[in-house]
């Protein structure tokens, strides 16, 4: 919200050294951490890996394992790129993070276990007619998703347009509470476990040296992306949408029925997460009730780094996000000589969002917000 | 100016002069089906929650009432009860109230139990207890009353549209007869929920309860006449009376009576542990560990506008630095030039440490967020909560802080000629008293001090508290530390008193709570937030720590977001609201009403003008 011009050089405070200081240490690890990497890669027993790993022997990582984080890391962020989407359409339409975004995708990761389980029962999800069960599922979590996202809209935040933009984001993490904990009462406590996936999606394709699910997983993402790039590019109603996002008052006067458009907003939103959850419950195979909150803040940093509003960047933070949730562990920070780097892959996460806000804040590809927001 | 700033804060206008009157049964069916369907869905997602099971055992009224029947009852009587409120605004006629708000109220009533035998059918006929775990014979058992489906589908009907109507008949009753019926069922339930206390504190008085929990119906009774038979004589007018009384107060004379009502509260504080049992000296420990925790986030949130959703982190900071200064059992890998402090005094050195490693962290984490938009500063802080629970938790970091298995056998504070410890909650609850007076004391006098102007001036528009020379980012880094600060006392507090500390202490749950209690109470305002804490967290109890509901433990969180999402939907600025920061919320509406009155004159049009062009931007208008 600051508006404050600032003059190259002129009114540098310490504040301004601090943040060049953060800036400069952050990326200068990073640097570290990759050219000790690669130094470990190359000699695993260069004085700096001997160092950093107590005089032992660093390892080295072999292109199995290389693939095989990259593609977990792929798959991973096609999820959480699909989950950003939502994010960055509400943003940039309303101007305020939907908190509980992480929360409709975890409603369609359960409505997928519901539905799985029940397929199950009937003898259709490890036989032949999985395609036809998992096509059923898929549409009914896209619609329950939808269908919660558009009933939070109704009951929690169109009462609040026009009121300060945290009046909206406190709302938001109110409801993000309330079905986590509804979940919770009405579903029970423990973690949720999926049928058996068909002996099929676990195989490992030779040539990718990666299972069929996470193939899978990103295909979809892919298609689900191309369907909706199509949809706000090429449909009247995405028409609709970009013109409210960029102006809602100009819209209204255009025609457009704003409070249409914003449902319509949240509901492809959700079904993005939706389609993110029974993913999720293919590839984990268990869902709990606080199964929204990491991937959606996640998202919502995915969204983020990749610029908020725009909708291809949300796909690309996405991947980006996975893929260094999945590879900054072992590649910047097993180097530095951290132990135990695969429980910090939270960590990274955020430090990544940090990272992006402190250096480049409108993200990778760019915000697209209307003017309002951009204030 | 005051006079409509009263107005819109009680949210009522003078009553119109004219008013149309309708026959009993002439209802706007479309908003009577609405709010009637809306309580069938709240009273099944009740049921289906498992409250009514849940709570079931706790009596309220031995035999006829219990906590967990109160949960599946309490939507009918609100909502019948609002179906008959109409906003009257001036110029328009309104509604003559009448029989017909009790049959809408009633009709709303059925409906919302029509819901629950419809549930009744379903549970008898289908069995979905697979994803549902309490569409169970017990819930069927609860809503039937054990005597079988017919009678429980005609019995919810008829409750239903019984409460309903009462809820409605609100608007009918004469005179003082409304409140003082909300009175008595508002005496009757406290009395009935606050037993374990009540009883704690006066022994004697468990006379009014039936062996196996409850109020005895005789006692209800005596209590329910007793409380309406007071107000129908006018004690709600005196208790009135003597508030405006103390508002139109000024100077030396307000100050005096002030203090004199602080010093009582004071006194009873400090004398109400002694005669109570440990449960209630534990639970009064917890209010004030997070009442300091609260009182720290007010001035983040409250004064400053800043949304800090990773507060905890500096509760962690607190609890971890004083661990580590006074625990034998920290990890091995600290230098030998960390002290472990023991001994008298030990714990008042290490809050020394505490607190400058919490400002430390203060402006660690506030100097990078420091230049962002209000929404991303949010979930960054998040982030950095998230980080440091994670080093805590890691085994990067194991050497230091032990990881999972935390760090224990933390000493007692001990400060010579008296010791506090958690096996004895009530010296807690003092060393707690002594910081929260010096917490509630320090954000009094910033409220009022240039800083704390500064603050208020970049809540309300930064752009212009920039122009008017405030330097934001310092200021607003002073905010992060001051809060900071505050909560590291609660953070030395909690390890001397739970003796060890683990990072699941630390969970982001507690910063959402933490906001929810400043939210509740009133942003901004100390008395507000003291209200929140002792309301929340003394009733419903905070993350881990039980409250007076017990029983309640399973479905706190989820009352903690139903309370934020209506808070921020109904009343923005809290139960006890700060002046200035209703009238920021209520702009619009304050405006509105001015104008209805035709009491915008020229002055102050000119300045709502200006006050609307710096309203922060939010959605369109």
């Amino acid at each position: 919200m600051t508006v404050a011009v600032r003059i190259r050089g002129a009114g540098r405070t310490n504040i301004d050294r601090f943040l060049t200081l953060m800036r400069v240490l952050l990326l200068g690890l990073l640097a570290i951490g990759l050219v000790a990497f690669i130094a470990q890669q190359l000699a695993p027993d260069n004085p700096f890996a001997q160092l950093t790993h107590d005089g032992e022997t660093a390892q080295r990582l072999s292109w199995p394992q290389y693939r095989g984080l990259i593609m977990t890391g792929l798959s991973q962020g096609a999820m959480y790129g699909l989950i950003a989407l939502g994010y960055s359409m509400v943003y940039g339409v309303l101007g305020f993070i939907n908190f509980a975004h992480g929360e409709v995708f975890m409603v369609g990761a359960f409505t997928g276990f519901i539905m799985s389980n029940k397929f199950d029962e009937a003898g259709w999800w490890e036989a032949g007619l999985f395609i036809p069960a998992i096509i059923i599922t898929i549409i009914a979590c896209t619609l329950v998703s939808m269908a919660t996202a558009i009933i939070m809209e109704r009951v929690a935040y169109r009462p609040l347009r026009g009121s300060p933009r945290l009046i909206p984001l406190i709302t938001s993490i109110g409801v993000s509470f309330f079905i986590q904990n509804a979940v919770i009462l009405l579903f029970g406590p423990g973690a949720k476990g999926y049928p058996p996936n068909p002996e099929w999606l676990e195989r490992v394709i030779p040539a990718l040296g990666v299972e069929v699910k996470k193939l899978l997983v990103i295909v979809f993402a892919a298609i689900s992306m191309a369907g909706l790039w199509y949809f706000v590019e090429r449909t009247k109603t995405g028409k609709a949408m970009r013109a409210v996002a960029e102006d809602k008052e100009i819209a209204a006067l255009m025609g457009i029925n704003v409070d249409r458009t914003i449902v319509t907003t949240f509901a492809v939103g959700g079904a993005m997460a939706g389609i993110a959850g029974i993913l999720w419950g293919i590839l984990f195979r268990s869902v709990i009730a606080t199964t929204g909150f990491l991937p959606g803040i996640k998202a919502f940093t995915a969204a983020v780094v990749g610029g908020v509003g725009n909708l291809g960047g949300a796909m690309a933070g996405g991947v980006a996000l996975g893929s260094a949730e999945a590879l900054a562990p072992l590649m910047v920070l097993e180097p530095l000589g951290v132990d135990g780097v695969s429980q910090l892959r939270d960590a990274v996460a955020f430090l990544l969002l940090i990272l992006v806000l402190l250096i480049k804040p409108t993200g990778l590809f760019g915000e697209r917000l209307s003017a309002e927001d951009r204030a | 100016m005051s006079n409509v700033i009263d107005d819109v804060s009680s949210g009522e206008l003078p009553a119109s002069v004219d008013e149309v009157e309708r026959g009993p049964f002439d209802l706007e069916w479309r908003e009577v089906t609405g709010k009637g369907g809306l309580v069938a869905l709240a009273q099944v997602f009740i049921a289906l929650a498992g409250m009514p099971v849940g709570l079931n055992s706790r009596m309220l009224i031995d035999p006829i009432l219990s906590l967990g029947y109160l949960s599946l009852l309490w939507p009918t009587f609100i909502l019948g009860w609002l179906v008959g409120k109409e906003a009257v605004l001036e110029g328009v006629a309104a509604t003559k109230k009448g029989m017909r708000d009790v049959v809408a109220g009633a009709v709303v009533g059925a409906i919302g139990g029509f819901g629950l035998s419809l549930l009744i059918l379903g549970i008898d006929a289908f069995n979905i207890r697979d994803p549902l775990v309490n569409w169970s014979p017990q819930t069927l058992e609860l809503l039937t009353f054990n005597r079988g489906n017919g009678f429980g589908f005609v019995a919810w009907i008829v409750i239903g549209a019984a409460i309903g109507g009462l809820g409605g008949s609100l608007h009918v009753l004469p005179g003082r007869m409304p409140r003082a019926l909300v009175t008595a069922i508002i005496t009757v339930l406290s009395v009935a929920i606050f037993e374990s206390f009540l009883v704690d504190v006066l022994d004697p008085l468990e006379f009014l309860y039936a062996p196996t929990g409850g109020l005895t119906v005789v006692w209800a009774a005596i209590l329910a006449v007793i409380s309406f038979a007071a107000v129908m004589l006018g004690a709600g007018d005196r208790i009135g009376a003597a508030r405006s009384a103390y508002r139109d107060q000024t100077g030396p004379a307000r100050a005096r009576t002030t203090a004199v009502l602080i010093g009582l509260t004071a006194l009873a504080l400090v004398i109400i542990p002694i005669f109570t049992g440990k449960i209630t000296q534990e639970l009064l420990a917890n209010i004030g560990i997070f009442l300091l925790l609260a009182l720290g986030l007010n001035v983040v949130v409250g004064l400053a506008g800043i949304l800090d959703l990773g507060y905890v982190a500096f509760f962690a900071v607190g609890g971890y630095t004083t661990a580590v200064l006074t625990s034998a059992n920290r990890g091995d890998a600290w230098p030998s030039w960390v002290p472990t402090l023991s001994g008298p005094g030990g714990w008042l050195i290490a809050l020394g440490v505490t607190i400058l490693m919490a400002a430390l962290t203060g402006l660690f984490i506030g100097a990078p967020v420091i230049r962002m938009r209000g929404d991303y500063l949010a979930i960054v802080t998040l982030g950095f909560g998230e980080i440091i629970r994670i080093l805590f938790l890691s085994d990067w970091l194991n050497g230091y802080f032990n990881g999972a298995q935390g760090i224990t056998n933390i000493p007692p504070a001990d400060f010579g000629v008296t010791e506090v410890k958690g096996t004895d909650p009530r010296s807690v609850f003092y060393l707690v008293m002594v910081f929260a007076i010096i917490s509630i004391y320090t954000s009094w006098r910033l409220e009022r001090s240039r800083l704390g102007r500064a603050w208020m001036a970049i809540r309300e528009d930064e752009s212009v508290a920039e122009a008017m020379g405030i330097n934001t980012v310092n200021i607003k880094l002073m905010a992060f530390v001051v809060g900071a600060v505050l909560a590291s006392f609660a953070g030395a507090i909690f390890s001397a008193k739970v003796g060890s500390i683990f990072p699941t202490s630390f969970l982001i749950l507690v910063s959402i709570i933490i906001l929810v209690i400043v939210i509740v109470g009133g942003m901004g305002n100390i008395v507000g937030v003291i209200v929140g804490s002792v309301v929340l967290v003394g009733v419903l109890g905070g993350p881990k720590q039980p409250g007076l509901l017990q029983e309640f433990s399973q479905y706190k969180l989820l009352i903690y977001g139903a309370l934020l999402i209506w808070m921020m939907l109904q009343r923005p600025e809290g139960l006890v609201p700060n002046v200035r920061r209703s009238r920021e919320l209520h702009l619009e509406e304050f405006l509105q009403d001015a104008w209805l009155r035709d009491q915008v004159d020229a002055d102050e049009e000119g300045r709502a003008a200006e006050a609307g062009a710096v309203a922060p931007a939010g959605g369109g208008a």
